[in-house]
């Protein structure tokens, strides 16, 4: 019963990204749309491999990837401890939630003049466009999951005999992993997107930068590139998190995967 | 004054004060309950059951009054007041095993010791072979059972059970009103239970308090006198009717006064 539902949720999936595909085939070699506007899927891909063989591919991933990967890095390093931090001190909460309620709707393009002024054009201003963007939406997550674990099972704890630290530690934690991986999974994903703001506006190197360049030169088939690209890494990062969910909280179901 | 008095509650009363709201939940409630006495509470919903027991666990404070274990005053959960809930309150990333030995983990005993108590109490609620099942592959029953293991594995001085049973099917709740009589037989086990259910009331209870509607009062207490071993049978028993029914006139005349208030 339920193996049948996953199957038919995959077969769905499938269906609509080869629309996807069949109506950009008819679109774009009918000659309908022109090849500056839409290129074809076989000139993509021909894009694709050339970049890959001349290791321009590579070298701009790994660029992305790894600023990604540190500006995340950061956010996480500060965000866990203080949201959960936040999760267990109510005067600790009262202190930062206004300033970070308040930065958190402060779109971060908006911010993208100031890093500029302050840091300059160099890897910093990128680590720390990707920090803010998700910071303090991680801190909150963090704090949300952390106080949201089930009162029952604490109140269970402490009548066995837990002390506060032993509740923190023994149930606490274990019962927020799975909602803290989410929050993770949630959060790398938009630290791509403010990746690509970085990287659109001021740099030399990345798939950012690879994409805004392409427009200079209306070459639409690299800008296609570039897109596919940052998606598929995305829909990589976030199957590497739900495998690593299923790994470090076996135990843990999902609403959605219930009767 | 008897001196084998494991629990007594002195003149309790609970306010909930949440700003504009002000909820009296209980009102004087006194009770007392004997070394390996099992004790019943029962009441209509709503009539502040959860929060007595909450006070008693120690999970919740009194407005006033007293809660002496062994003549020694209580305040905050510990270990010596075991508690059941009604929503098992399992760990889910543990297995049974590590469930029943959580307790015995929080005191500091070395795994060995801790792995032969588990397996003993494991054993009591009738889980042997399913040492190594995570709470989700069991049933509501089941679940139950594990959390009544990992509550008598700390050998607390007091059983404190919350309607346990009140989210099993008919049948399954019967098998573990038995077992739960049985335990208490053999282990001796100071228990105090509470529900809306006036069968179990009547068939577990050597004692059984009846409590007002809200704010709840003690209303009466009743002793049942019914043949050991306490089992299905005796629900056709004619001392069980009789008992039965004078607890369900007594709630009635309460749900009629509470329906001439309005
Ligand atoms: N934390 C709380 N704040 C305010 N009111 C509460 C709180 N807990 C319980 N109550 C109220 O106290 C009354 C008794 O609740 P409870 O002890 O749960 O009843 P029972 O377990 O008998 O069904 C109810 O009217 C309930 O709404
Ligand atoms: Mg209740």
């Amino acid at each position: 019963m339920k193996n049948k539902r996953i199957d038919t949720t995959r077969l769905l999936s499938l269906i609509c990204f080869c629309l996807i595909i069949l109506l950009w085939c008819l679109a774009s070699y009918s000659g309908s749309v022109s090849e500056i506007f839409l290129p074809t899927p076989t000139a993509v891909v021909e894009k694709i491999i050339a970049m890959a063989k001349d290791g321009s591919l590579w070298a701009n991933c790994w660029e992305s990837i790894s600023r990604v990967m540190i500006g995340w890095l950061w956010s996480v390093v500060v965000a866990l401890p203080m949201g959960m931090l936040m999760a267990n001190s109510k005067k600790f909460s009262a202190f930062v939630q206004p300033i970070i309620e308040f930065a958190r709707y402060l779109p971060v393009v908006a911010l993208v003049p100031l890093t500029l002024l302050y840091l300059g054009i160099g890897e910093n201003q990128k680590y720390t466009i990707i920090f803010l963007g998700t910071f303090f939406q991680l801190v909150l997550m963090v704090c949300d999951t952390v106080s949201g674990v089930d009162r029952n099972m604490i109140n269970a704890a402490r009548t066995l005999g837990a002390s506060k630290f032993q509740v923190y530690k023994e149930v606490i934690l274990p019962a927020s992993l799975p909602g803290l991986m989410d929050d993770l999974r949630l959060t790398i994903g938009w630290a791509w997107t403010y990746l690509v703001v970085a990287e659109m506006v001021a740099a030399n190197n990345g798939l950012g930068y690879m994409i805004l360049k392409s427009q200079r030169y209306l070459a639409t088939d690299t800008i296609f590139a570039g897109l596919i690209l940052i998606g598929l890494i995305g829909l990589i990062t976030d199957w590497v998190f739900r495998i690593l969910t299923r790994l470090v909280a076996p135990w843990y179901e999902r609403l959605a995967d219930g009767k | 004054m008897r001196d084998d008095v494991m629990l007594r509650v002195e003149g309790l009363n609970k306010v909930f004060d949440s700003g504009n709201r002000r909820v009296e939940a209980l009102s004087d409630v006194s009770l007392e309950i004997r070394k390996s006495e099992f004790v019943m509470i029962v009441g209509p919903s709503g009539c502040g059951k959860t929060t007595l027991i909450n006070i008693i666990s120690g999970l919740e404070s009194a407005t006033s009054g007293s809660v002496l274990l062994d003549g020694r005053q209580v305040s905050g959960p510990g270990a010596d007041r075991g508690m059941v809930f009604q929503g098992y309150s399992l760990f889910p990333w543990l297995t049974v095993q590590k469930n029943v030995e959580f307790g015995l983990k929080m005191k500091g005993l070395p795994t060995g010791e801790r792995r032969d108590i588990a397996a003993r109490y494991i054993e009591l609620v009738g889980l042997k072979g399913f040492e190594n099942a995570l709470p989700k592959q069991l049933s509501g029953g089941m679940k139950q059972r594990v959390a009544i293991a990992r509550t008598l594995a700390n050998e607390p001085e007091i059983l404190l059970m919350d309607e346990p049973f009140g989210a099993l099917d008919a049948q399954t709740r019967v098998v573990m009103q038995e077992l739960l009589a049985d335990i208490s037989r053999r282990t001796n086990t100071t228990i105090l239970f509470i529900t809306h259910d006036i069968d179990e009331a009547v068939l577990l209870g050597d004692r059984v308090y009846v409590m007002s509607r809200r704010p709840g009062r003690i209303r009466e207490v009743l002793t049942v006198d019914l043949p050991e071993p306490r089992n299905h049978h005796c629900l056709v028993m004619a001392e069980f009717q009789q008992i039965k029914s004078h607890i369900m006139e007594m709630l009635w005349q309460e749900s009629s006064d509470a329906a001439m208030d309005k």
